[in-house]
């Protein structure tokens, strides 16, 4: 009997032994810094969600979830509500800074068709620059007052440059560097982090109920959503950067927004443009 | 009615009475202490990011009231920024693990 309940005990231990040596790895994997794991489960969410929507589909956000407003937003594509913020931001972009230099000579390939290799990991810097950040920096370096971070010329500026880029799949890398990988994590940390007295996170509205509305809006979902900024919105009655769009989407859940490009925004703009590499640049965007 | 009985029930009265807390009306140190508190917990809130909107509506809303001379509504909005601060505090550090449980993976 005793014999018995020892051989028990034994076989119970050595059970859980075994239990314990093949979880270990996986907790241990689960907490690594894995951005192609992280993007490919990403994209897989998505695309087992809405089966039937196209891949390349996801970057027109909500249009991509209801057919009615897809109609409606075709339409409205034929006399784009950010055409005037496109003409601007292209006269901007090839107009000459006091110094005679112009946005051209700061980015690769004269900041045509670039759009979608942003934001980057500054190694120098050891920092994330988005496009919005290196344009105002093109700006500084050239003897100019820098521009808001949240609309108009900014918006103007990045439409433009977004349009040179349309139909390109977004590119984003992530350098073997641990300060990106860092970034990376802080970024989609960010995302999932819980903010403000509703309660919700990034992922509350756009990971969990894209498709559904909330009031009068269908939500989009978190994949591709910056593919399409920056963006015109009928809610705004103007043109808002990706700065807009977060500094919003705090204030929307009652947190108080950080600072337009604060560390915080750069990184989860980076993690939300790289969980996206593949699929298409569609700015600038229209929303209701 | 006996006549002991009505002399114990209106000594009763005025026991009762003598003992009810008073309800006085708040003063400008009251709304000091209750400020200064709720300051503080919004301050922290800040410096952990997660600074909640009507936390500092609430405050502005208190010092508004104060500056009016309305200490009971200042000292309440005090105590409620102060609620609302600490709420956010709480939503800060549980966060730091809570939000993995959101992640797709």
């Amino acid at each position: 009997m005793k014999a018995a309940r020892t051989s028990i005990l034994l076989g119970s231990l050595s059970a859980a032994l075994v239990a314990l040596a093949l979880t270990s790895p996986r907790v241990v994997a689960a907490d690594k810094v894995d951005p192609v794991a992280d993007a490919k489960a990403f994209q897989n969410f998505f695309f087992q969600k809405f089966p039937t929507v196209k891949h390349e589909d996801f970057v027109n956000g909500p249009y991509s979830m209801n057919e009615d407003m897809k109609r409606q937003w075709q339409e409205k594509e034929e006399f784009p509500p950010y055409e005037f913020a496109l003409d601007a931001g292209k006269e901007m972009f090839v107009t000459p800074f006091k110094n005679g230099k112009t946005y051209a000579d700061c980015f690769p390939n004269g900041g045509i068709g670039i759009r979608q290799n942003y934001p980057y990991f500054d190694e120098k810097e050891g920092k994330v620059v988005t496009l919005e950040l290196a344009l105002n920096r093109c700006r500084e370096a050239n003897g100019e007052a820098p521009y808001s971070y949240v609309k108009d010329e900014m918006a103007s500026l990045t439409a433009y440059m977004a349009f040179t880029s349309r139909g390109k799949p977004m590119d984003i890398k992530i350098p073997d560097d641990p300060r990106a990988l860092a970034a990376f994590e802080n970024g989609k940390r960010y995302f999932y982090t819980r903010r403000g007295q509703m309660n919700f996170s990034c992922a509350s509205c756009h990971v969990q109920s894209p498709g559904e509305r909330i009031r009068a809006e269908i939500l989009a979902p978190a994949l591709g959503i910056l593919n399409a900024m920056p963006i015109y919105r009928s809610e705004w009655s103007g043109m808002g950067t990706t700065s807009r769009r977060f500094v919003t989407c705090n204030s929307q859940t009652r947190a108080v927004p950080l600072e337009p490009q604060a560390d915080e925004y750069r990184d989860v703009e980076y993690f939300l443009s790289y969980v996206a590499n593949g699929l298409p640049i569609s700015g600038p965007g229209a929303r209701p | 009615m006996n006549r002991s009985l009505a002399v114990t029930m209106f000594l009763a009265l005025l026991l009762a009475l003598g003992l009810a807390p008073a309800a006085r009306a708040a003063n400008e140190a009251d709304y000091k202490t209750a400020y200064s508190a709720a300051e503080a917990a919004a301050k922290e809130a800040a410096s952990l990011r997660h600074q909640w909107t009507v936390t500092v509506s609430t405050l502005a809303a208190a010092k508004k009231a104060a500056d009016g001379g309305d200490f009971d509504r200042a000292v309440a909005a005090a105590r409620e920024a102060e609620a609302l601060a600490k709420a956010s505090i709480f939503q800060a550090i549980s966060e730091k693990e809570a939000w993995k449980a959101m992640e797709i993976r």
